[in-house]
């Protein structure tokens, strides 16, 4: 159990998706302008990256891998040079699935995240957490774990900036900064707040 | 006094609107205001009186860390002489032995010496920080059209104490200059940032420079470095003192010290004493929010209790009771000038609790389970200035839930 809090709250804080790897920057720049929409988001990534990174965790280990074929008589195999196709066609199929389940009951997000809810499909950060599952080896249940902890650690990311920036609509910024610039230096601020849990050991 | 006012007053046409000198409008109102009551009122009808604007808060918030700058001026030289005897030395080297010998001034621990070779170290550090700070402040000033600010004076000399004192002159210029144009006027100045300037300037040579900022920096003599409490306290140093009961710790010798100040660390960290001399002033004359505090005291309390209990064999930090975190490293500093900072703190009365518990927490946090830090104050207030926004957000949401519920038809 220890294990997992310990890989939980890493995967939340110090590998932050966001502001430690800098992935799913597109989405986290463009769609944290308010923070109900940042919220909505957020949600969606855990939930896309809660079901995805398991999901692909188990067509690793049991298609992919080299030897992962063994029970249908084919132990040399080594399929594992399809990873990236599988993991993105799961990664599209999910989303589809979520855009069609938010489109029948929670219309009005739906129209909040507008074009940015298929885009979730190439969402670095969750092709970056499928991908990062495989080469930490991680088993089924770390899988999990990591699946929920690191879409929470983006979502929380994006939260955080959302806030910052309604209250920046109070700031005075220079003309060419305004927009997508000073985001980018509020971001770079952020990670350096986000510093304080490199090297933290549990 | 007369001769002086008719002066600014004859000068001032100059800098108005057309005037020769109209681009340095900014410098000219920041001096004649230092100097006198701005004259300019407000023209349209609602008009609040108030004795306390801006300029009081800050330059109230700067009176109020004279205590700890003035003791931490005094523990400079009081653990430089320390340090020399210890490294059999006699002199300072450079310009600041020849300031000492120029002056006739003794290498003794009484008060007025010791006081000399700390200003020796803390002046040059606070007069970089607070030119290149102002340069930066009056050039965006007199570009972009807005005022000088005293808050800038607030930035400098907390940035300025927050350093060790044998930092290189050029780290604190650059440490200065990422703050007040990166972290605040890139946002469009006072009140429109949303970290702390000084901290963010702290940070950024934390990061840059770790070898010359890390826990256990006291290079005032050569081959000399003592480490701060909290660095000896990782490696076991304090086991005996972290045992010891409330009462006990508090009548100790080592507690004493580290809560009267005589142990090196950065300038005006050291004495918890004359922190919260300033710090209550500051809280009395309400500039600074009381709940802000009370919620870092509590968060620090909960957290170091919860580590206290859950124990550990190999991390000496866990055992760390909460008056030894009070005393130690920036907790105090931060608690009482950083974290109550008006602009990067939330700004509800019931988000002030959450932000100040989220700083205590974070602070022990860091203390005991980053090993790579030994001091979390710094780091754990820009983290709750990320989130002082969002805390904020949720409180006026609740609140406006709550009252739409009153009107349920």
């Amino acid at each position: 159990m220890e294990h997992y809090i310990s890989l939980f709250i890493r995967s939340v804080f110090v590998d932050n998706m966001a502001l430690s790897a800098f992935l799913g920057m597109c989405t986290f720049l463009a769609v944290s302008k308010k923070v109900q929409t940042a919220i909505g988001l957020g949600v969606a990534v855990v939930v896309v990256q809660m079901i995805t990174v398991p999901v692909n965790n188990l067509l690793y280990t049991y298609l992919l891998q080299e030897g992962a074929l063994s029970w249908a008589g084919l132990p040399e195999v080594d399929l594992s040079f399809l990873g990236l196709i599988v993991y993105i066609g799961v990664i599209a199929a999910i989303v589809q699935i979520l855009e069609m389940f938010l489109d029948k009951f929670v219309p009005a997000l739906y129209q909040a995240l507008g074009i940015f809810l298929p885009l979730i499909t190439v969402n670095c950060a969750i092709l970056g957490g499928s991908l990062f599952m495989i080469q930490r080896e991680y088993d089924f249940a770390e899988s999990v774990v990591y699946g929920v902890g690191s879409g929470f650690g983006w979502a929380l990311a994006i939260v955080a900036l959302a806030g910052i920036r309604e209250k920046m609509k109070y700031s005075d910024v220079p003309h060419g900064l305004r927009g997508l610039g000073i985001t980018f230096i509020t971001v770079g601020l952020m990670a350096l707040a986000f510093m304080s849990f490199s090297g933290v050991q549990l | 006094m007369k001769g002086l006012r008719e002066y600014i007053d004859h000068l001032e046409p100059h800098f108005e609107k057309g005037g020769k000198y109209e681009k340095w409008y900014a410098l000219y109102e920041a001096v004649t205001t230092i100097l006198y009551t701005p004259g300019h009122v407000t023209k349209n009808a609602s008009h609040v009186r108030d004795n306390i604007d801006l300029k009081r808060i800050m330059i109230f918030v700067w009176f109020c860390t004279f205590p700890a700058m003035f003791w931490g001026m005094y523990n400079v030289g009081y653990q430089t002489v320390d340090a020399m005897a210890l490294t059999n030395t006699t002199a300072l080297e450079g310009w600041r032995g020849w300031m000492m010998s120029l002056f006739g001034a003794e290498y003794s621990k009484d008060v007025l010496s010791s006081m000399f070779i700390g200003a020796l170290y803390f002046l040059p550090i606070y007069a970089t920080a607070f030119i290149v700070g102002g340069f930066w402040e009056v050039l965006f000033a007199s570009v972009r059209g807005h005022e000088v600010n005293e808050g800038f004076f607030v930035t400098s000399i907390l940035f300025a104490l927050i350093l060790p004192p044998d930092i290189p002159l050029w780290q604190a210029a650059l440490g200065i200059s990422f703050g007040v144009v990166i972290a605040k006027e890139v946002f469009g100045g006072t009140g429109k940032n949303f970290l702390n300037p000084a901290l963010a300037g702290r940070a950024f040579l934390f990061f840059a420079y770790p070898a010359d900022m890390t826990g256990d920096v006291w290079n005032v003599v050569d081959g000399f470095s003592g480490a701060t409490p909290l660095a000896a306290a990782a490696t076991g140093a304090y086991d005996t003192a972290f045992s010891m009961s409330f009462f006990e710790a508090v009548q100790s010798e080592a507690w004493k010290n580290a809560f009267f100040g005589f142990l090196p660390g950065s300038i005006g960290e050291v004495s918890t004493l004359m922190i919260l001399i300033g710090g209550l002033a500051l809280i009395y004359f309400r500039i600074a929010s009381w709940r802000i505090v009370t919620g870092v005291m509590l968060g620090m309390i909960a957290t170091s209790l919860l580590f206290n209990t859950v124990g550990s064999d190999t991390n000496h930090m866990f055992a760390m009771p909460w008056h030894w975190h009070l005393v130690t490293g920036g907790f105090a500093f931060g608690m009482m000038f950083m974290a109550t900072d008006p602009v990067s703190a939330s700004l509800t009365n019931k988000g002030k609790f959450y932000f100040g518990a989220l700083v205590g927490a974070m602070c022990v946090m860091i203390r005991v389970a980053n090993p790579a830090y030994p001091e979390g104050m710094m780091l754990a207030i820009l983290f709750a200035n990320l989130f002082a926004p969002l805390i904020d957000h949720f409180i006026v949401q609740a609140n406006i839930k709550r009252r739409a519920k009153r009107y349920v038809s």
